[in-house]
């Protein structure tokens, strides 16, 4: 196996250490900074515009759960890591009580967000915006290129585990040491099975391993382990 | 345009087919029986459920028919059966009826009579000549326009023995008849009647076996069907011209009432007949339907119906379904009861091998079962689930020496596969054919003269219903073998056998309508004309399943199909329907329309994955390498079993042994496996669980040790031996036994219903256990019982007063533990997404563009664990709820049981394994104890990477 056996909650990613926080969020301690993937905001009133009434409380509970990640570290910088809004116009169409969750997240720290492929150019929220961000050997990055250092969401990796029990299904960290993609944040948003070609052209011979995100745990299970 | 008949199917059957065919539609009983054997018919509204008194048809009777139909018949030799003239009576008196008749009773014709005599009585006179024929159609026919053309209500509903006064009808004719040039048949049109059948099939069947009364007699009758495989210009076509008898299914009516001109189509409508309705109405099919019915009741207030049904355990709530409900109170239709079937010949196989202890299999049986399809004509095996069906004819064929043409019939196979097996069987080709509930109802298929019913029975009702499948001829016994797969299914057999012998009847009662499925009926008639939702309301609660509905709850559905029904009302600009100035209710776009005909209907088929063979890569078990994509598609599998799986787990499909080698997307990868005995057997014990009925008599037997004279030895033996190390539970109370085995503790309990209730109910205990520190580890429920196993000493925590079995029972566990389990259950998010699909929220499909669901980006277990935490009684949610007490968790049975044994709970410590237990400690499909397992067994997986870590 290539890269670096992590401990639990620790992931190397280019000879930097990272903590990866069972809620999805990743935690560089030495830089107080806390990144975040694919919140995907207002997914359930994007569906809604086009007729499915998806429930409307999405948003909330993202923002629920990164409030609480938040103020567990309180970070210096929050990245948002693209894709943060399901749309082009889903800022327009946050709660005023969302909106003002946003703007007091930002207060006293910087925030950054990452452009992604559904959110090319977030405005009207606060915070800075950014294609991608270099910090010593990491780039935060939306979508993976397999780039030496690069943390990308985009995939929203999920694995599969086949247990003694039970086949489980979790959202996961993928990583093999040199590069990393983060599982979605987002409430509505699912997954893609680390089996999946994507994955395959990130991390050759699928030497990876998956930080699953379990109940009350995170556990780091091989890449040969999951399908 | 010939005789006004016209035939939907490709007419490869040859024209005016022979009476002998289809007997259930042309079903007559033959030469000279009118004196003989033919019961009187029973008319009572509220009548038990008991064998029909029979007598004699009074020889007067046939003059209830018109000359040239007593003709027709007589030209047969047949006489009309007298619960066949019975309906025509309640016709002519205006009066709806409900049927219920065995198979092979002439139902179908029984059904249809009082519409081919109103529509065909015109031709009276004497001549089934071409000449008359041409007359005929070339003559208006006054009766048979009677009533049509949306005249004022008032005016339509005088049939009263109409068919004598042409005259006074013909004023009735509509001034749509001017405007259809296009039919050769110079009368008012309109559609006469309605026909409903749960299969399409059925509805193509009985067109096809219409057409010998009507052209023999030359009747003027147009019939036609419509259903999802009709084409487009055809249902167009439909609509302008209707035919004079429609036969289609639940969700064509629904699509036929969701259009603009719903009501000009149906005011003409004189009677809906609804065929094999004992099935339609317990599902939300039902749900569908009832609401349609009440539709229907509205746009044609002299509207009569007639259902078909078989016999069932309350024919005056069945009946209450045919009539609209006032307000409050509750009325039924008139209930007809045929007789004179033939009682069946049901018999226990007396198998000379060993019985087993437990599996479903009945594969002991299998020389004995192979024995009696070769010494009968046609033999139908009957089996619980669709992986029983695979591997009994898996072994069917490694021991068909003689080459029988054994054929399997299942759900899940290809529909083209399935249909040659139909043809074949029709064509009297087949010897044999395994089968599921997918034979249950269906067409009828000739010489069939045995059917072989495995495993448990599970309820009476069912059962008398398969066997029915076997010789549809009602003068004589249909002759069934049931074959017990392990020792408890032999008390059950034992007592179906009994059950039948008293002519038992264990249907389920009348559903409560589903509030997802009013969700679908209340966007349907948005589609069409506007509503007030106060019209909508009283119309709705005249449905029978759904007449106890509150305003309430119809008021959020409306909101529901409206803006989602959030508490969270952000979504207004987005609603799908919208009130106008008056108030009225209408769909925001058109493009809302497309959608609900896209999505209309209830069945929720589930999530399947496609099976593809590749070549085994080996390998260590529990890891998987590279696989070989591509493969032979085998066909496809639930993907709930899958999930069960872990790879190099063994399973039947298809017939063939396979091994699980991987999952990818919507492709399951399985490789040929040369085990001789699957690892899993995947018995899923089918849709429907143990009847509380049998589950009652089967609890009367064992406490009953005379009864236990009539069963085989080896069972007698069991039993005895059950008496000796522990005891036989009482028929109220609950045994609960406890004892160690291999470094386990174990708890079994005895509750005897079903194994639905009894996954909830091991759920439910191993969350007690669980705090109580027993440790518990699993469980594993059947039919009949239930084992949970841990690391604690429950016998000596049991006697030491750690371990109170009185709360542990508890009803109470239906209150916060319930909930706490519901929030993760994967059954319960099941069920929710099949209520957000029938309720619209989610498409099965986009309009415009074929997305398969997995191209859906998101996740309905998602989307439930969001609602459920910030919207808990949202209407989807409550109507998920509502699923759970009666499907997959069974949760009022279980409340039920728990309330039974209160204060009835005896605890027997033993040292070793009972034999009354050991069925279930054989039973596979085994649960791990959910909550903090899944992170333990997750932790397992690490550790594998750490081992390998430290080299």
């Amino acid at each position: 196996m290539r890269g670096t056996i992590c401990s639990s909650g620790m992931m190397d990613v280019a000879g930097t250490a990272l903590r990866v926080d069972l809620s999805g969020a990743l935690v560089w301690d030495a830089q107080r900074l806390l990144v975040v993937s694919d919140l995907h905001l207002e997914k359930g009133s994007s569906f809604a515009a086009r007729g499915t009434l998806l429930p409307p409380f999405d948003t909330v509970a993202t923002l629920q759960r990164l409030t609480a990640v938040i103020a567990h570290y309180d970070p210096r910088t929050v990245i948002a890591l693209g894709d943060s809004f399901h749309d082009r116009e889903a800022h327009q169409r946050l709660t005023g009580d969302d909106r003002a969750c946003i703007a007091n997240l930002q207060v006293g720290r910087d925030w950054i967000w990452i452009t992604g492929n559904h959110d090319p150019a977030p405005r009207g929220v606060g915070g800075e915006v950014a294609d991608a961000i270099t910090l010593g050997a990491v780039t935060f990055r939306h979508e993976p290129t397999g780039a030496r250092g690069e943390i990308a969401g985009h995939l929203h990796p999920k694995a599969r585990v086949a247990t003694r029990a039970r086949t489980l299904e979790r959202r996961c960290f993928v990583s093999d040491g040199e590069r990393a993609v983060m599982p979605a944040f987002g409430a509505y948003v699912g997954g893609l099975s680390v089996r999946d070609a994507a994955f395959a052209k990130l991390f050759p011979k699928r030497a990876f391993i998956a930080h699953v995100l379990g109940d009350t745990r995170l556990h780091s299970i091989a890449a040969a382990r999951c399908y | 345009m010939g005789p006004c008949v016209r035939r939907d199917d490709g007419g490869n059957r040859g024209g005016a087919g022979p009476p002998q065919q289809g007997p259930d539609a042309s079903g007559v009983s033959r030469g000279g029986s009118a004196a003989s054997g033919l019961d009187e018919p029973r008319a009572t509204a509220y009548l038990p459920p008991v064998p029909p008194r029979i007598s004699p048809v009074p020889p007067d009777d046939s003059a209830a028919l018109p000359d040239h139909f007593n003709r027709w018949f007589a030209a047969r030799g047949w006489a009309p059966r007298a619960h066949q003239l019975a309906l025509l009576d309640k016709a002519r008196a205006q009066r709806s009826a409900l049927l219920i008749a065995p198979t092979g009773a002439g139902k179908t014709l029984a059904g249809f009579l009082p519409t081919l005599v109103e529509l065909g009585s015109a031709v009276a006179t004497p001549h089934r000549s071409a000449l008359a024929k041409q007359a005929a159609l070339s003559t208006p026919f006054p009766l048979v326009g009677e009533g049509r053309g949306g005249g004022p209500p008032a005016a339509a509903p005088m049939v009263e023995s109409a068919p004598q006064q042409p005259a006074s009808q013909q004023s009735a004719t509509a001034d749509t008849a001017a405007k259809q040039p296009a039919r050769s048949i110079a009368r008012p049109a309109g559609l006469h009647t309605l026909y409903i059948s749960p299969l399409k099939a059925l509805a193509v069947d009985i067109a096809r076996n219409l057409q010998a009364p009507i052209s023999e007699m030359g009747l003027p009758i147009k019939v036609e069907t419509r259903t999802g495989d009709t084409p487009a210009s055809r249902k167009q076509r439909q609509r302008r011209y209707p035919p004079d008898i429609l036969l289609t299914t639940p969700e064509q009516l629904a699509l036929l009432l969701s259009s603009d001109d719903a009501p000009h189509l149906f005011s003409s409508l004189q009677r809906v007949v609804l065929d094999e309705l004992h099935a339609l109405v317990t599902s939300k099919r039902g749900d569908l339907l009832s609401l349609g019915l009440a539709r229907l009741w509205r746009l044609a207030p002299g509207l009569r119906m007639i259902g078909l049904s078989a016999t069932v355990a309350q024919p005056e709530q069945l009946a209450r379904f045919l009539v609209p409900q006032p307000n409050g109170s509750s009325v039924a239709a008139d209930v007809v009861v045929a007789g004179g079937a033939a009682p069946p010949l049901v018999e226990m196989l007396d198998t000379q091998e060993r019985l087993p202890w437990a599996g479903h299999s009945a594969r002991h049986a299998l020389a004995e079962m192979y024995e009696l399809i070769k010494t009968n004509k046609t033999t139908l095996v009957f089996v619980n689930t669709r992986s029983q069906a695979e591997m009994l004819f898996q072994e069917f064929w490694r021991i068909n020496d003689d080459n029988l043409a054994i054929a399997l019939h299942h759900g899940s196979l290809d529909v083209a596969q399935r249909r040659k097996v139909e043809d074949a069987m029709a064509a009297g080709r087949l010897r044999g054919v395994v089968c599921t509930s997918s034979l249950d109802l269906g067409v009828d298929w000739g010489d069939v003269d045995l059917v072989i019913n495995v495993g448990a029975p599970k309820g009476c009702s069912r059962l008398m219903q398969r066997i029915g499948r076997a010789n549809h001829r009602l003068d004589e016994a249909s002759r069934a073998v049931l074959v017990p797969a392990n020792r408890f299914e032999v008390l059950e057999c034992s007592v179906a056998i009994e059950a039948i012998a008293d002519n038992a009847q264990d249907t389920p009662p009348l559903r409560t309508g589903a509030l997802d499925v009013l969700a679908q009926h209340v966007l349907g008639c948005a589609c069409g004309e506007p509503f007030a939702s106060d019209e909508l309301y009283a119309e709705v609660i005249t449905a029978a399943p759904y007449a106890q509905l509150s305003r309430a709850d119809f008021d959020d559905v409306v909101d529901f199909v409206a803006s989602g029904g959030y508490a969270l009302k952000t979504y207004e600009r987005f609603a799908r329907i919208k009130q106008d100035a008056k108030g009225r209710w209408r769909v925001a776009n058109p493009k809302v329309r497309q959608s609900y005909r896209l999505n209309v209907g209830t069945i929720v088929e589930e999530a399947m994955l496609k099976v593809r063979l590749v070549r085994s890569r080996g390998g260590a078990k529990g890891t998987t390498g590279a696989i070989a994509r591509g493969g032979r598609l085998l066909g496809e599998i639930e993907e709930y079993f899958i999930e069960g799986l872990t790879p190099g787990d063994t399973f039947v499909f298809g017939g063939e042994i396979v091994r699980y080698e991987a999952l990818a997307e919507d492709q399951v990868y399985v490789s040929r496996a040369n085990d001789a005995d699957p690892k899993v057997p995947s018995y899923m014990g089918g849709k429907f669980p143990l009847s509380t009925y049998l589950a009652e008599r089967v609890r009367g037997l064992l406490d009953d040790r005379k009864a236990w004279m009539q069963l085989p030895e080896q069972v007698r033996d069991w039993l005895a031996l059950q008496t000796d190390v522990s005891r036989i539970p009482a028929r109220r109370e609950l045994l609960v036994e406890t004892f160690p085995r291999s470094n386990k503790h174990y708890l079994v309990c005895y509750p005897f219903e079903g194994r639905l209730a009894h996954q909830t109910l091991g759920m439910l205990l191993t969350r007690r256990l669980e705090r109580a520190r027993a440790r518990p580890l699993g469980f594993v429920a059947n039919e009949y019982a239930l084992a949970v196993w841990g690391l604690g000493d429950m016998s000596l925590m049991v006697s030491q007063g750690r371990l109170d079995l009185a709360a542990l029972f508890d009803p109470d566990m239906l209150g916060d533990d319930l909930e706490a389990w519901l929030a993760e259950s994967a059954l319960m998010k099941r069920t929710f997404r099949s209520c957000a699909i029938i309720s619209g929220l989610i498409p099965r499909r986009f309009t415009g563009e074929e997305k398969t669901r997995r191209q859906v980006l998101f996740s309905t277990d998602l989307v439930y664990d969001v609602l459920r935490r910030h919207q808990p009684d949202h209407m989807l949610l409550r109507a998920a709820r509502a699923d759970a007490a009666t499907g997959l968790l069974d949760l009022r049975r279980l409340g039920d049981m728990l309330k039974r044994i209160e204060g009835r709970i005896t605890h027997r410590p033993l040292d070793r394994v009972s034999p009354l237990a050991v069925p279930v400690m054989l039973e596979i499909g085994r649960e791990s104890v959910y909550g903090e397992a899944a992170d333990e067994l997750l932790a397992e997986a690490a550790e594998e990477l750490v081992k390998e870590a430290m080299g």
